[in-house]
């Protein structure tokens, strides 16, 4: 799908967290995203929505989230736990 | 008469006509029907194969709308190793997260299998930290049950494949029953340790590839794990079409594995507890690639039917309708991925 070019990652997520088919996935997905499934893989379209909610994009951008504090915004922004997430709150004592 | 190019399962060219061609989905389709009980496609699904095969396009692709993820198995031994790149596991991640733009990705060590990684847990879950920090999409850690490593000279058991050829059948079968225990309790360790390291997921790899107790044993291991981790993801890819039946008397809910084909195999990884199923069609090497792709497609759509879990085909060379070959021709890659997606209904790949 493109993977954090677009919303590839996020899709696979909710495979691997929920074990939805790629339908549901894609659904679910594009609703917590406010857009259509047939823009899941719109470049513009998700290059603009992952820098809105600092969600981890292809550029390098200055201030923008990376890595772990980017998958802090998908499991908030999904619904889910991330088990790095989890672990990094448990060893920061943030949790 | 026109003549379209295509290719044989080993990746040679050569050009077919059209009945050639349209002969060769029949012949493919229905082999696969017959061997696995199950429909073979209807004729407006041989129209869509046939005009995805005839394309005048190089490269074909699914329709917008029609994506789907991607998960890798051998996933870091792809660019350091196999491609001689010169750069460490936690790079070649980065590279697949930021320049590839894969959906998912695999750590995973030279070493592929369970057995093997125990001695080196410490520092494969340092890696998976590590790369934890740094990367955004889904990080497996993947490796093979590999059951056949648990016999002489390498492990501690008599080995069934010199057994066997003896008539010494009760004593094989003795054997593989002995592996499997060691095979279980080496899988539930290694995956529990990289789960707890923080790995979005388990890739049991190539299940199958020492027959039905390979596939047992990763079965119980799914078992013991999702119960000690409900949320835990788990990948179970196959390693071939049909549960070869080493040992022959091995059940799972009821199930004789020996023989069970991809539609079949889905169900009792699901009942064991997995989250991603990972379906395997081998490629015949001396068939053409409109032969494999009937038959493959054949198969995928009955699994993608029985299944309540998402299937990612596996599209490697020599599985999924790719031809046998270390660089496998796009034009066939990327046929066979559109004809699973459109008309086998894979949910990834």
């Amino acid at each position: 799908m493109g993977g954090i070019r677009t919303a590839g990652d996020l899709v696979a997520r909710m495979q691997m967290a929920k074990g939805m088919k790629i339908k549901e996935a894609k659904e679910y997905v594009a609703g917590k995203l406010g857009i259509s499934t047939f823009e899941l893989c719109d470049e513009a379209v998700m290059q603009e929505i992952r820098e809105s909610l600092d969600i981890g994009h292809v550029q390098a951008r200055d201030g923008a989230s990376i890595g772990i504090q980017a998958k802090f915004n998908i499991a908030k922004l999904l619904g889910i736990d991330i088990r790095s997430v989890e672990n990094f709150k448990r060893l920061t004592g943030l949790k | 008469m026109s003549e379209f190019y295509t290719r044989y399962g080993d990746g040679s060219p050569t050009r077919v006509s059209a009945d050639e061609m349209r002969r060769d989905l029949e012949v493919g389709t229905n082999d696969a029907a017959d061997r696995g009980k199950i429909p073979a496609l209807s004729q407006s699904e041989l129209d869509h194969l046939f005009d995805i095969c005839t394309r005048p396009d190089k490269t074909v692709s699914v329709e917008r709308g029609n994506e789907v993820v991607v998960t890798f198995d051998a996933g870091t031994l792809k660019l350091p190793i196999r491609a001689g790149v010169p750069m460490d596991r936690s790079s070649a991640i980065l590279t697949h997260e930021r320049a590839f733009c894969s959906d998912t990705m695999e750590l995973a060590h030279v070493d592929y299998s369970y057995k093997q990684l125990k001695a080196i847990i410490h520092e494969e879950t340092a890696a998976m930290e590590h790369v934890q920090l740094n990367t955004i999409i889904p990080i497996f850690y993947g490796a093979m049950p590999n059951l056949g490593l648990y016999t002489k000279p390498d492990g501690p058991i008599e080995n069934w494949s010199e057994l066997l050829p003896l008539a010494k059948i009760s004593e094989a079968k003795a054997a593989q029953e002995e592996a499997m225990e060691h095979a279980i309790k080496d899988m539930v360790y290694v995956a529990s340790r990289m789960y707890e390291a923080g790995a979005d997921g388990i890739n049991f790899d190539t299940v199958g590839a020492s027959g039905d107790a390979d596939v047992l044993a990763s079965l119980k291991a799914v078992e013991i794990l999702k119960n000690k981790y409900p949320d835990i993801a788990i990948e179970f890819g196959m390693s071939g079409e049909f549960i070869l039946g080493m040992h022959g008397d091995l059940f799972f809910d009821g199930k004789r594995l020996a023989g069970l084909y991809p539609h079949q195999q889905v169900k009792v990884a699901e009942k064991a507890g997995a989250t991603i199923f990972g379906a395997v069609i081998n490629t015949n090497s001396s068939r053409t690639f409109a032969w494999n792709l009937a038959r493959t497609v054949t198969f995928v759509k009955a699994c993608t039917e029985a299944a309540s879990i998402p299937v990612h085909v596996n599209v490697g060379m020599g599985v999924g309708a790719i031809p046998n070959s270390n660089t496998p021709a796009v034009d066939a890659v990327s046929r066979a991925d559109k004809a699973l997606v459109e008309i086998g209904k894979a949910d990834g790949l």
